[in-house]
């Protein structure tokens, strides 16, 4: 099962420290592990959260250089692709798995399947024995909506403000974290249900 | 994309609204979801609402009452959007009252899958898991028709499970596994939702559905699995597409096998070669008098090789027959590569009791995948994570795997910083007897073996050379046949062709533009790290001979590096510790070596292009050169090592401003071995007493001169006393490895003190 969905930033951001990420969207999947372990039974629901968050946001930084290191040995010149081109953008896109070792965040080891477009990473983080091919097309397929129904490619904000379609999508393809076996037609079925949400 | 100013405009204004303002915000929203109709600005504010929730760090709690219209719009709207919303907004918050209440919804059956989710993230405990688990399988068992939310049972279930499998029952098990059965094996096979739906529309003009089909087009042959196709999907198609989906980590959860294979029900149902027709389930035995969870893994047998026909209907097999086709079918089919993985960790689990002959498999594996996929990541990614999970048994069933390190290297070179973790993890497997001195040599070949790569498919994609354009002059030597064998060298898949090429330093030349090429530089930095695990294990596999030969690679390969700035200065500082450990462990390798080690240190240039190394190859000389180390060790070699150590010492004490760093070792290397040939120690102490009286004109600094002069001070007055000097200089190992009460010596005195102390009846 996947653990935990991202949208966060890959490039220098002006308020943040250098090598800092912007975590624009997460969805955790998985219930607090330190609660159910009693390993952090001695902190309250608030710290449990801010504890999540912390990890989220480790996990981010790790995906940033992972995508920069690979951006800067494959040496390609990023194009910039504006609305309408998010077929060219996700072709365009670097993608790649990163390791999340032990304790980087989580106690038990993670794989990190990351896209990069543009200046935003996508990040899916999964058990280490996941099907990994099944976890890619998702993370493609995700992202894939995202861009078009975000309107991402845009100057837009709606990545923020209408992180309900993000919600809705991330519940039809991955829902409560489960990778599922769609063939085409299933897609299409999902899709339409998708599209008609996203008209509101 | 994505305007980092209005982006991050919006972020900062909802970080920083003011209590007072989001106190009046509860309030209007809390107004606004009291009506009946919830339109636009409803939406809108809670989107808002969320904004603000999520972009701060600290928890906000909810009014009460606002909590309470959320939760109860979460369970009961109809409207997906608000309960996604809702479940969103609620999510961000912490319960209103007190630890450890969990929403109270017993009575909202079925559970919406959005708040579910909700409650899913609210779990404080595993209590709250089986709670919420209980529950859900509450709503399985009433089966409510028509909306989508209670297909998301399995999901959830599953997600439950990964974190607490004990909050399902035995009971709930056996009844899941019943459950799962039906939907894997009994879903309906015609198409659903269009004429399913009712209502309206009724009478002939509506075509009645047909059978689903298979992928190809052709009807459905068989019972319904994930790879068959219709216009829409009927509740219990969409279950049997959840339920196949968690299978894996069901029956691993709660099935482990612990009779042996599933292939021994196999055998007695009769094999049909080449048919057309599915004879899955044609031939399948009675199973309906097998337990519950027998039943499942049967059914999911039956369900997978149905696919594997699914995917080729020209073939039907059973198991082990199966796997080995599908191997035959796709290892030539470089796109399938990373199904491969699965297959061999098929072989490698079952390979020996279905005694089959799995070298073609290793061979695919280890050796043509990487050099053919090298930059995919995620092949190497899952080649990595298969090697570091079946260590233990590849060393034991494999004997072939570091064979192929070669090829696995390439991975690593492509991908240094994705991967070099798992590298370290993976190297010491690959570290043998038999592999050990051309690793090292491939090991500080990595960044030529990156730069290769990326010729290789520079190369590939540009198969005509550019006329006169910006030709790289390392793409042309790589395609020149003049160059051929040390690229094709560089490049091989396996180990045993010899150590390392002879003409090591024409390559590093013509890979001289490489040094600068960012993947170069990210796999120059990975190999330090590489080299510290690498001789770490090597002395847990090595005797002396072996190591021998690897002090020599160490002095040879020093001058014979890819010129990367910094990195020829960070392998010598690995060479230099590892020089110290392995002569510290094994003292005799230096009397074994001392030709070469003295070739080394006689060599002055060394000083000025090496000098971490040479200052260490200086001291284990001195240190360890002695009789008492090893007893070939003889007068004459003493001297003549002396000697030319003394030489070096006035080579650059008279011409040219050398480092104290290296006079201060070389001085006391000559003091040590003088002490154990006394009739050196005339010829070093009137070098000492000439640095006492000053003669240091060669010093750079005040702190030099004073470091130098001193050092020497100190040695000259301890060469005064031989004995002390043989003492202080080589101690006895005795000494410096303390056995206290063990040893008859030292126990003396506390033994006397003892029983003085106990015969004295004063």
């Amino acid at each position: 099962m996947v653990q935990c969905f991202l949208i966060h930033t890959v490039n220098p951001v002006s308020t943040l420290a250098p090598g800092e990420s912007r975590v624009l969207y997460s969805r955790v999947f998985a219930p607090e592990e330190g609660a159910l372990t009693g390993a952090d039974s001695e902190l309250g629901p608030e710290q449990r959260r801010l504890l999540q968050n912390e990890k989220v946001a480790v996990v981010a930084r790790q995906v940033r250089s992972a995508v920069t290191l690979s951006r800067e040995a494959s040496g390609r010149v990023l194009v910039e692709t504006v609305l309408g081109e998010e077929l060219v953008a996700l072709q365009e896109a670097d993608s790649g798995v990163q390791r999340l070792g032990r304790g980087e965040p989580w106690p038990g080891e993670r794989s990190a399947l990351w896209l990069g477009v543009q200046s935003l990473a996508f990040t899916l983080v999964t058990e280490p024995h996941e099907n990994l091919l099944l976890a890619e097309g998702t993370l493609k397929n995700i992202t894939r909506h995202c861009l078009e129904h975000l309107r991402m490619l845009g100057m837009g904000s709606e990545v923020l403000l209408k992180s309900d379609r993000i919600d809705v999508l991330l519940h039809r393809l991955l829902p409560h974290g489960q990778l599922l076996f769609l063939n085409h037609r299933f897609t299409q079925s999902l899709e339409k249900e998708l599209a008609n949400y996203m008209a509101q | 994309i994505l305007s980092q100013g209005t982006v991050f405009l919006i972020i900062k204004v909802s970080w920083e609204i003011g209590e007072e303002e989001l106190q009046k915000f509860y309030c209007r929203i809390t107004k606004q979801l009291m009506g009946k109709e919830h339109g636009h600005d409803v939406i809108d504010s809670l989107q808002r609402l969320h904004l603000i929730m999520a972009s701060t760090k600290y928890t906000r709690r909810l009014p009460v009452e606002l909590h309470q219209r959320l939760l109860s719009l979460c369970v009961s709207s109809s409207v997906e959007q608000l309960t996604v919303l809702t479940s969103a907004v609620l999510r961000e918050t912490l319960p209103p009252s007190g630890p450890g209440q969990i929403y109270t919804l017993h009575d909202h059956s079925p559970l919406p899958s959005h708040t579910a989710a909700l409650m899913l993230s609210q779990a404080g405990s595993k209590e709250d898991l089986s709670a919420l688990s209980s529950l859900l399988l509450r709503s399985l068992e009433g089966r409510p028709a028509g909306i989508l939310s209670h297909l998301h049972t399995l999901p959830l279930l599953n997600t439950i499970i990964t974190y607490c499998p004990e909050s399902l029952t035995e009971d709930h098990v056996t009844l899941l596994s019943k459950r799962l059965v039906d939907w894997l094996r009994y879903a309906s096979v015609q198409q659903g939702g269009v004429a399913s739906s009712g209502g309206f529309f009724t009478g002939p003009r509506i075509r009645q559905p047909g059978p689903v089909v298979e992928l190809d087009g052709c009807v459905c042959g068989d019972f319904f699995t994930v790879l068959c196709v219709s216009q829409a999907f009927s509740d219990d198609q969409w279950m049997n597409l959840y339920s196949f989906s968690l299978l894996r980590h069901w029956l691993i959860t709660y099935h482990n096998v612990t009779d042996g294979n599933n292939s021994t029900d196999a055998d007695d149902r009769s094999e049909v070669d080449g048919s057309v027709v599915s004879m899955v389930s044609a031939t399948s035995s009675s199973s309906r008098l097998l337990p519950p969870k027998e039943r499942l893994r049967e059914k999911s047998f039956q369900y997978c090789q149905r696919l594997i026909e699914q995917s080729d209907r020209r073939c039907v097999y059973r198991a082990f027959p199966c796997v080995k086709s599908l191997f035959g079918r796709l290892n030539s089919d470089l796109s399938c590569s990373r199904v491969l993985l699965p297959i061999a960790q098929f072989y490698l689990n079952h390979g020996e009791t279905a005694a089959v002959d799995s070298e073609c498999v290793w061979r695919c594996v280890f050796g043509v995948l990487p050099a053919e996929c090298f930059n995919d990541p995620y092949l190497a990614h899952e080649t990595l994570s298969f090697i570091r999970a079946n260590q233990l048994q590849l060393h034991s069933s494999v004997p072939l795997y570091t064979h192929y390190f070669p090829s696995l290297l390439k991975f690593l070179a492509w991908d240094s910083p994705g991967l070099v973790s798992d590298y370290v993890d993976v190297l010491p497997s690959l570290v043998t007897a038999g592999t050990a001195v051309e690793l090292l040599h491939s090991l500080l070949d990595l960044p030529c073996l990156t730069a290769a790569l990326t010729l290789q498919l520079r190369s590939a994609c540009f198969p005509v050379s550019e006329p006169g354009g910006r030709g790289l002059s390392s793409l042309e030597a790589f395609r020149s046949p003049a160059h051929r064998g040390l690229f094709l060298f560089l490049l091989r898949g396996e180990a045993g062709s010899g150590d390392t090429m002879d003409r090591l330093s024409v390559l590093h030349d013509l890979l001289m533009e490489a040094a600068d090429w960012s993947r170069v530089i990210q796999s120059a930095q990975s190999v330090p790290v590489l080299l510290h695990v690498y001789f770490n294990t090597v002395t847990t596999v090595s005797d002396e001979r072996l190591l021998a030969q690897l002090v020599l690679v160490l002095l040879e390969r020093s001058s014979l590096l890819l010129n990367i700035p910094k990195y020829t200065a960070e392998i010598h500082r690995v060479f230099s510790h590892h020089l110290l450990k392995l002569c510290k462990l094994h003292p005799s390798l230096v009397v074994d070596q001392s030709r070469e080690l003295l070739e080394f240190a006689g060599t002055t240039t060394n000083i000025h292009s090496k000098e971490d190394l040479y200052t260490h190859v200086v001291w284990v000389l001195g240190e360890y050169l002695s009789v008492s180390f090893d007893s070939r060790c003889s007068v004459d070699l003493v001297t003549s090592c002396f000697e030319a150590l003394e030489a070096v010492l006035f080579e650059i004490t008279s011409s040219g401003s050398p480092s104290p760093r290296v006079v201060t070792s070389l001085l006391s290397a000559l003091a040590k071995l003088a002490s154990r040939s006394h009739d050196l120690i005339p010829r070093v102490s009137l070098f000492l007493s000439k640095l006492r009286s000053g003669a240091v004109s060669w010093c750079g600094s005040e702190e030099d001169v004073v470091a130098v002069v001193t050092r020497g001070e100190e040695l000259w007055s301890l060469l005064k006393l031989p004995s002390v000097a043989l003492s202080v200089l080589t101690p006895p190992s005795l000494a410096t490895s303390p056995r206290w009460h063990r040893d008859a010596n030292a126990t003396l005195p506390p033994r006397l003190r003892t029983l003085t102390g106990l015969t004295d009846t004063r």
